[in-house]
């Protein structure tokens, strides 16, 4: 008898209607969008201050190189000594005091600077002042060997190397980015997903144990058809709980900056900053239409049908662990050690798809990666947009379904004997043992 | 075909543990079949093989003639020792689940569920979580679950722990009551008075072997010693009692009666009938209490697990 359907929906309708499921399906949004808020605001909060920093120069060359911005203001000292700075500027609580001492002879110069503070001064702002300090230094050095500084300027080229690869299709900088946009927020949202909802269903297979209903359930079922349904039941209100998370969370976002004025883009990430980059070099104009045939050069079909089925495999492979482990416990307590080697080879994929896919999607590490089923789902999802042969997707799917199939034989094993065991935590001797009853 | 069930020298090892060794057991139909052993002698592995939770390295099992195969799940109804039900799930919603799992369709097993609902009057749970009920009264939902789809055999493994005698009296009405609407019930227990009252036939399994089984009646004929306890009254009881000693086995005896002088059990060569026994004794003395020592199902099972 197929009892699978009817398990879907009990599993389903269980998890959808338990009061811990839906205020967190509600609250998440709200207090993710709340948090990023409050992040967004108190940088601005904090880029607003206004920061006076006293320079003494005793060279006398530097009169034109700090110039007062929107958050930072320079002060001239003149005629002081250091003593005398230093405590005119403790007085006036400026933030710091920059000093530089006088310089002999130019070409030996090694850069006698130092700040002084009260609080130790914010890298932002020291590495500001040296960049000021080196670039007037260096001009001042070259100008005393005779260079003509308006030359140098003249002679700067600016070179934007058009892609093109040798079917014809154009590319850009761009390219790359949404092609990582993509790729890690895939590989990103699979290992969250496996992370929040494994865990579900393994705390509802110790559940049954627990409430020992599982000996008069396995009377009726099969052991396996009661995992599956579990895992697709759990799968299925995952993802209801995801829907409702983007949708709200979009719609809560597009709100709270509307009434609160705060412009969540100006939130700082490193993606941003290279989208930033690109769009200074580029032009927004330029940028906008790169942007559109970025996001039309990636190929969407491959992208989609990869997506769902990595994901699917991917997913099901893990929970299916995750329900083994659920079935070979008595207690949530217990589950530490069996967890470890679940959650090593995901967080391994996450990190080989963050700095090897980044650097060389095509590289030996990154394929290897994306071949080996239990970090395949992650590294794959975030190869494709770069453009994976389909060769090597069909024969790393084949792999992970291969172990997919091999890892439910082996969990329904455990499931099957493990639920029905109870007291005492097994090692995993005894679950090798397990393997043959 | 006369057995509901043959389990024919069934086997089941657990890693180097052997948890049944050559069992065989049949179930007459419309009887109540007492399965008994100390813990740990393998009742709950035959049950579950039975149940199709867990297969037999050797053996088969047979239920109405044909291999256990998955269609059989509906003909069984399994109350499991270790038990219990969804604490969060409403008592309504969750017998339609189960029964729905036996393969009944909802329809009906809602109409069932109502009967048997109003039958021990629990009819206004329907709406309450497992978890406010106390565990009493979720064993009478476990019980109705396991009855609900009718079916042809019905196994009980302690079927009235966390029962209050009342409760456990209304559950043994409902078990008799079952079998003499012609379900077969397979039950097994601890409690001896339960097996005395209830069983028609058992076995006994101790470390992993079946070392008895039959009707309990011809069991108890079997382990039957030809004693009998008597209580006599006489003047003379010193010599009375040395005349009885010289003519038989005699153990003293303890059972309440007003005044007698002589309590004893008294064994008989099985050439001798209790008559020449009774008249040897009214000779002697003035009867008052003449019964014979039946086993209880209790030392049957202690002797037995004793000597093996």
């Amino acid at each position: 008898m197929n009892h699978l359907p009817l398990i879907i929906k009990r599993e389903y309708l269980t998890k959808v209607r338990n009061k811990s499921f839906i205020i967190m399906t509600f609250l998440s949004p709200i207090i993710m969008i709340a948090l990023v808020a409050l992040v967004a605001y108190l940088s601005q909060l904090n880029n607003d201050k206004l920061r006076t920093i006293s320079v003494l120069d005793e060279t006398g060359l530097l009169n034109d190189v700090f110039e007062n911005t929107e958050n930072t203001n320079y002060t001239m000292l003149n005629e002081l000594s250091l003593e005398e700075a230093k405590i005119l500027v403790k007085e006036k609580e400026d933030y710091g005091l920059l000093y530089i001492s006088k310089v002999n002879d130019l070409q030996n110069f090694t850069g006698n600077v130092k700040f002084y503070s009260q609080d130790s001064p914010s890298l932002g702002t020291i590495s500001s002042l040296e960049r000021k300090l080196e670039k007037k230094f260096s001009d001042l050095k070259l100008q005393s060997v005779g260079v003509d500084l308006e030359q140098i300027r003249l002679s700067k080229v600016n070179i934007d190397i058009a892609q093109e690869s040798f079917e014809g299709e154009k590319s850009s900088k761009i390219d790359n980015i949404m092609k990582l946009a993509f790729g890690g927020a895939a590989g990103y949202l699979l290992f969250m997903f496996i992370i929040i909802y494994g865990n579900m269903i393994m705390r509802s297979v110790i559940e049954e144990k627990t409430s020992r209903i599982i000996e008069v359930i396995i009377s009726s079922v099969k052991p396996i058809q009661l995992m599956m349904g579990k895992i697709i039941g759990t799968s299925l209100a995952g993802v209801t709980q995801f829907v409702i998370w983007v949708i709200l969370g979009g719609v809560l976002l597009v709100v709270v900056s509307a009434i609160f004025g705060i412009d969540l883009a100006q939130v700082q990430t490193p993606q941003q900053e290279m989208v930033n980059q690109a769009i200074q070099e580029e032009g927004a104009q330029a940028f906008a239409e790169n942007l559109i045939t970025a996001i039309g050069n990636l190929p969407m079909t491959n992208l989609i049908i990869a997506f769902m089925l990595f994901f699917i495999s991917g997913y099901l492979l893990y929970s299916s662990l995750y329900a083994s482990i659920g079935a070979a416990v008595d207690n949530e307590t217990d589950t530490q050690q069996f967890m470890l080697p679940i959650l090593m080879p995901l967080i391994l994929a996450v990190y080989v798809g963050i700095f090897t896919v980044i650097e060389d999607p095509h590289g030996t590490v990154s394929t290897v990666f994306s071949f080996i089923p239990f970090t395949s789902p992650v590294v794959m999802l975030m190869r494709i947009p770069f453009g994976v042969p389909l060769w090597q997707q069909g024969l790393s799917l084949l792999i992970l379904i291969g172990t997919f199939i091999f890892a439910v034989w082996f969990a329904a094993k455990i499931y099957r004997v493990g639920i029905l065991m109870y007291g005492k935590k097994p090692t995993y001797k005894e679950l090798f043992k397990w393997m043959k009853y | 075909m006369n057995d509901l069930l043959v389990a024919d020298s069934v086997s089941k090892h657990y890693g180097k543990f052997k948890a049944l060794n050559n069992v065989s057991i049949a179930v007459p139909k419309g009887s109540i079949f007492g399965l008994l052993g100390p813990n740990g002698a393998g009742k709950t592995t035959l049950i579950r093989i039975i149940n199709q939770i867990t297969m037999p390295d050797q053996g088969s099992v047979l239920l109405d003639g044909q291999p256990l195969k998955p269609e059989h799940i509906k003909d069984i109804g399994y109350l499991p020792e270790e038990r219990g039900l969804y604490k969060s799930m409403k008592v309504g919603e969750q017998a339609l689940y189960l029964a729905q799992l036996k393969g009944m369709s909802k329809a009906e097993a809602k109409t069932r569920l109502k009967y048997w609902f109003e039958k021990l009057e629990i009819g206004d749970w329907w709406n309450k979580k497992i978890q406010e009920l106390s565990k009493g009264q979720a064993q009478k939902i476990q019980f109705i679950v396991t009855v609900l789809h009718q079916p042809k055999l019905l196994i009980f493994d302690e079927p009235f722990s966390g029962f209050d005698p009342i409760n456990a009296n209304l559950i043994k009405d409902e078990i008799l009551k079952l079998r003499d609407e012609g379900a077969t019930v397979i039950f097994s227990t601890h409690r001896m008075e339960s097996v005395e009252e209830l069983c028609d036939h058992i076995a006994l399994l101790h470390k992993s072997n079946k070392v008895l089984d039959g009707r309990l009646n011809d069991i108890k004929r079997q382990y039957k010693t030809n004693t009998f306890e008597v209580g006599l009254q006489s003047n003379n009881s010193e010599n009375v009692l040395n005349d009885i000693k010289a003519s038989f086995d005699v153990l003293p005896a303890t059972f309440k009666n007003l005044n007698d002088d002589i309590k004893l059990n008294i064994k008989i060569d099985s050439g001798t009938s209790p008559n020449d026994l009774l008249s040897f004794l009214t000779n002697k003395a003035e009867v008052h209490h003449f019964v014979e020592v039946i086993p209880s199902a209790n030392d049957i099972f202690i002797q037995t697990v004793k000597n093996n």
